[in-house]
């Protein structure tokens, strides 16, 4: 075979394959999404669809009855009681949120910037992830004995002459349905927060401490909001999570406090499916418009 | 075999998985093939297997034990709550054969038509039915109580309908297999004085250790025989309430429960159990079984008898509307196998009672039967079905004899017609 011979050959075949290839383009990126698309499509989409759809449905004691009324919601929003469920919730999300926020902060700090070799990071870091071994209702289940009436804590307290009648509030009361939330959800903040600590180049730190700015003015100017993307993943998972409870408040408030989710836990269980379709809808919209006012204040996409 | 373990395990693992599940789907099919060909019974009843669920009281996995032995085939039981049990009733009426509900819970599953009835000519012990759940009265003389009483659900008028007979008619919708009488449980070492009415629920002494259960349908009983027994609501029916009524019963737990009386409301049984043997509580709607496994724990527990009488439920097992076949006369057989002692006397020495007393006589010794159904004294120790002493020598059951006990039922868990409104005033109370 002569040299010369050679490339125009090899162009005409690299212009046909590319002809192919152009072509394939066009269908490659819908077949490459498609599975996403069907995943998606079959178990989110669907099911939200058929939700709202059943929420104008009408009920009896056993059937669900397809209809359009608007009576689900008038009953819902027309109740004092759903207002002060949603503020009740909304309470719980904000304390929690405030509360695992610092402490999941001052972890992933301590990891980050505190802890000298990766092999100690990722140690300690597992450390941290030991309790999710076992499941969330038994780490929640563990308060009630230890909080008890006549719990660890209280027999504590009273040997040592610390108070002389059982402090009653540590069970079954908001203190015990917050307590118990922090406890469960403080790693979903520490998560993305350490991720985003560990991606901060640490020259940026050289550099403010070499212009001259303390410890504090770091943490402040520069570590702060460069977490901040951490921070708001952190803060999404914390309320969502918290938004939708429904058994950390029944089992930590011994049944005497409400919850959206208990609510619509109690709905579902009593049939009254298209009543709690409606309630579901209404706590979406809610924890939506929660979450974009977040994507809001932080653009996650733009600093990931 | 060696060689190839040594050689690839993990091959092997997923060969012996690949054989596993297809002997199960094999036997899925087999099983599935053989309603649909007219077979000789008794050779092939051994591969039938029967789908029962219900609540945990009665899913004993004894009594699946006892039906293979006896019967031959397998009765497979899951345990769901009371909540569960009506949603999978209605909404998933193939994945079981038999249903074992409450009959508060019949009256509204059967109207969504996915049970079918019974033919009362094939059930043996039929007349031997606590008559409770045929005419309603105990004795001839007792008056029919308030709530969905059994016996006021437990026909219909024929093969297809679904309409609840007034007497009873060939067409049975339930066999009962349990019921009881439920009253307050107590902590008498804690509550420091007798207690004798439902009052005493929401008597300011006991502030902050009382609970009472938060199954609507249910709690509202208990909350009703509270408010009648403090004067505040006259009912109608307890069992049937009118709004205003529903209303009234509301504020007075709403009040309570602002006023602190509530340690905590609970579900399951297991809650139940915790808070009394805890001492977060030392008062409490409470049912039977729970009473026994406090004090299983040697805490001192009473199921206190109360001057205006007990709530009282009872539950029974249900033929689902796509038995037919071989699978029907099978579920036939382990009714009649139910209802002929064996069964009975079990559920009889867990301190429940038993739909036919004559045969679960049979089963139980002199003593048993004078401890449990008498309310004589025990001359030995009474022990569990599963051979734990419940019981020391000499105790009497909290309450007394059968007829003292079912013969003092004031009403019996109930579904109102108000029941959606209910619901929603029982849901303002817990979010109060």
């Amino acid at each position: 075979m002569s040299a010369t011979a050679l490339p125009p050959t090899g162009t005409t075949a690299r212009a046909a394959r590319g002809g192919v290839r152009r072509r394939r383009l066009r269908i490659a990126p819908y077949l490459q999404a498609a599975p996403l698309v069907l995943t998606l499509l079959v178990f989110l989409v669907v099911p939200i669809v058929t939700i709202a759809v059943v929420s104008f449905w009408d009920y009896d004691a056993v059937r669900v009855i397809p209809d359009f009324v608007l009576t689900n919601y008038e009953e819902l929003l027309g109740s004092a009681v759903t207002w002060k469920t949603y503020l009740n919730t909304l309470r719980y999300a904000a304390l929690a949120w405030a509360i695992t926020l610092p402490v999941g902060f001052a972890v992933a700090y301590f990891l980050a910037f505190h802890v000298r070799t990766v092999t100690w990071q990722m140690v300690l870091f597992l450390v941290c992830t030991v309790p999710f071994w076992t499941s969330n209702i038994i780490r929640m289940i563990s308060w009630i004995p230890f909080l008890g009436r006549n719990g660890l804590l209280n027999r504590a307290l009273i040997d040592l002459g610390v108070v002389d009648h059982p402090l009653e509030f540590l069970l079954f009361s908001d203190f015990s349905v917050v307590l118990a939330f922090v406890h469960l959800y403080t790693l979903f903040m520490v998560v993305p927060i350490f991720n985003a600590m560990m991606r901060i180049d640490r020259a940026l730190i050289e550099a403010a401490r070499d212009a001259g700015a303390n410890g504090q003015q770091i943490l402040w100017n520069v570590i702060l909001p460069l977490t901040k993307p951490g921070i708001a993943i952190g803060s999404i998972f914390v309320v969502t999570l918290v938004m939708g409870d429904f058994i950390t408040v029944r089992l930590m408030s011994g049944g005497q406090s409400a919850s959206v989710g208990l609510m619509i836990a109690n709905e579902i269980s009593l049939l009254h499916y298209p009543a709690a379709a409606a309630n579901a809808v209404v706590l979406l919209v809610l924890v939506m418009m929660m979450v974009v006012a977040m994507l809001r204040i932080v653009d996650i996409r733009k600093e990931l | 075999m060696t060689k190839s373990i040594a050689g690839s395990t993990s091959a092997l693992s997923r060969r012996q998985m690949l054989k596993g599940t297809a002997a199960a789907a094999g036997a899925a099919i087999g099983s599935g093939a053989i309603t649909g060909f007219p077979t000789i019974w008794a050779q092939n009843i051994k591969n039938v297997t029967l789908r029962q669920f219900g609540t945990g009281v009665s899913n004993l996995n004894a009594l699946a034990e006892k039906v293979k032995e006896d019967l031959g085939f397998t009765l497979q039981m899951t345990s769901l709550d009371s909540d569960a049990v009506t949603q999978r009733a209605v909404t998933q009426p193939k994945s079981y054969d038999i249903a074992d509900i409450e009959y508060w819970i019949c009256k509204k599953i059967f109207p969504a038509s996915v049970l079918q009835p019974m033919d009362v000519t094939k059930i043996k012990y039929f007349d031997k039915i606590v008559p409770i759940f045929v005419s309603g009265k105990l004795t001839p003389e007792s008056t029919i109580a308030q709530g969905t009483a059994p016996h006021s659900v437990s026909f219909v008028e024929g093969k297809d309908s679904k309409t609840f007979a007034k007497q009873p008619t060939q067409w049975m919708t339930l066999i009962p297999t349990i019921y009881n009488a439920d009253t307050l449980g107590i902590r008498p070492d804690l509550v420091g004085r007798p207690i004798t009415s439902w009052k005493d629920l929401i008597d300011p002494a006991f502030k902050g250790k009382a609970s009472i259960l938060n199954i609507p349908s249910i709690g509202i009983m208990d909350a009703a025989m509270v408010c009648e027994a403090m004067g505040e609501v006259k009912y109608g029916d307890k069992g049937n309430m009118t709004k205003e009524e529903i209303d009234k019963t509301i504020k007075v737990l709403t009040d309570a429960k602002k006023a602190g009386q509530f340690r905590a409301f609970w579900k399951t049984f297991d809650e139940s159990v915790n808070l009394m043997a805890s001492g977060e509580v030392v008062i409490q709607s409470m049912w039977s079984p729970a009473v026994a496994a406090v004090r299983a724990k040697g805490i001192a527990c009473k199921y206190q008898p109360l001057k205006e009488g007990y709530r009282a439920w009872g539950g029974g097992l249900g033929l689902a509307k796509h038995l037919s076949g071989l699978e029907l006369d099978a579920a036939y057989e382990y009714i009649n196998w139910y209802l002929s002692g064996w069964a009975g006397a079990y559920l009889n020495r867990q301190g429940y009672y038993s739909a036919v007393l004559d045969t679960a006589k049979q089963h139980m010794s002199e003593d048993e039967w004078g401890f449990w159904m008498e309310g004589k004294p025990a001359q030995k120790d009474i022990l569990s079905p599963e051979g734990k002493v419940m019981e020391k020598a000499g105790a009497v059951r909290d309450g007394g004899s059968f007829q003292e006990r079912m013969g003092r039922v004031a009403c019996w868990n109930a579904v109102m017609d108000e029941d959606r409104y209910m619901v929603r005033k029982w849901n303002e109370f817990i979010a109060a």
